[in-house]
């Protein structure tokens, strides 16, 4: 895959892995209204993930499609950002991990609207809309349990330290991205980094919890050294055509 | 004599497309929802409504079973994402339609800023604004569940987009 190709791909892994761990919440969230809202959010980053992913295999020209590049991949292959691969936990992490990347991905799709690239700027322009409702959703849940009781502010300050270690990595530029931005495609993801921790510092000054100590960023996912939580999650995702390639109905 | 023909065959594709409802929201066409963007001589162009809404295929579906009952098989279905589809492009009959169905219809002026000050929505049932939003994930991406504090019937709201 060429770089434009490839940042199709990324893009596309972000939201197919996010989606896929949200989706395990569906039947098991804490209320009827907040399990609505977490598979209404898994169904928007699929949504996502198909057009992308669709587009990544059409750049390619060898015929895969977004769904043999979803199920016919392994761990290796997937591009995605490591914060997303993260296992749910408790509820608060699932909304500390939403939280800082539904902020990241709201200002990345503001920005890739403007990309040369027809179709990333009308996929962008689209989901921009939903992933300010994302945002909010994941900001209020940050206050609410932040500043709520000592057990769930405790959970919400786990969860938090947790994810924090891999946003960095959402920021991060390479050869891949370097390439999009001279072919007019991509954009500069560092430079969002300013608007992105001025919303997560409101957001948290407002829930009364400090922002978490800096350490050391884990890196690696956008070139395939993945945690060892991925691989479960694709043995599901991806068992049907494992099992009998090629299915359909 | 063909540009006739032409703009006739449009007005009875449009005619056909107005009795296909929304998979999720019978009440409504998929003409109402602003979902039909263009009507050619040989294709019609929709645009899907959410990114993730899991109706764009049975949509689409519907859709070519209409044009092919009604002679229109040679005429094409093709999809474009740009401009992305909004709430703003509900007819006003589409808007009057899913309030009599039970759904307070969205503000106009949708995007970012109607997201952020969100208005009271108007119980479809009593007319109050006396309301509350309960969840803004509601049974489908488009709708948000809310609550007449008037009346006290639950209601869906939907969603500007």
């Amino acid at each position: 895959m060429d770089a434009v190709a490839t940042y199709a791909l990324r893009l596309g892994d972000d939201s197919l892995i996010l989606g896929q761990r949200l989706s395990e919440w569906c039947g098991h969230a804490p209320a009827l209204e907040v399990d609505l809202s977490l598979a209404n959010v898994a169904l928007d980053q699929i949504g996502q993930a198909t057009h992308f992913l669709n587009l990544a295999g059409e750049l390619e020209g060898k015929g895969r499609d977004g769904d043999a590049l979803a199920f016919r991949r392994d761990v290796m292959d997937f591009t995605n950002c490591l914060l997303v691969e993260q296992p749910n936990g408790d509820f608060a992490q699932t909304i500390a991990r939403q939280f800082l990347f539904s902020h990241y991905q709201e200002l990345l799709f503001t920005a890739l609207m403007a990309s040369k690239n027809a179709t990333i700027a009308a996929i962008a322009a689209k989901a921009v809309k939903e992933t300010a409702y994302h945002a909010v959703l994941a900001s209020d849940w940050v206050v609410r349990l932040g500043d709520g009781t000592d057990e769930s502010k405790a959970r919400m300050i786990a969860g938090l330290d947790w994810m924090w270690r891999f946003a960095d990595e959402l920021f991060a530029m390479d050869d891949v991205d370097a390439a999009a931005i001279k072919a007019g495609v991509g954009i500069d993801k560092a430079a969002l980094r300013s608007s992105w921790d001025t919303r997560i510092d409101a957001v948290l000054a407002e829930a009364t919890l400090m922002r978490p100590a800096s350490r050391r960023p884990v890196l690696g996912g956008r070139v395939g050294r993945h945690s060892e939580h991925l691989g479960h999650l694709l043995t599901e995702m991806q068992f049907l055509q494992r099992a009998y390639p090629g299915a359909t109905w | 004599m063909s540009a006739v023909v032409a703009i006739s065959n449009a007005d009875r594709i449009r005619a056909v497309l107005a009795d296909v409802p929304d998979p999720e929201i019978p009440a409504v066409s998929v003409l109402d929802l602003g979902i039909v963007r263009e009507i050619g001589v040989d294709a019609v162009t929709i645009t899907p409504t959410y990114t993730g809404c899991p109706a764009t295929i049975a949509i689409e579906q519907s859709i070519r079973a209409a044009l092919d009952a009604n002679g229109f098989v040679d005429v094409a279905i093709a999809t474009t994402l740009s401009p992305p589809w909004s709430t703003d492009w509900i007819s006003d009959e589409g808007r009057e339609k899913l309030r009599a169905y039970g759904i307070a219809p969205p503000p106009k002026g949708a995007g970012a800023s109607a997201l952020k000050n969100q208005t009271l929505a108007e119980c479809p049932r009593c007319g109050s604004s006396n309301t509350e939003e309960i969840s803004r994930f509601g049974s489908t991406p488009c709708k948000a569940l809310w609550r007449c504090k008037a009346c006290a019937e639950p209601f869906d709201r939907f969603k500007c987009h």
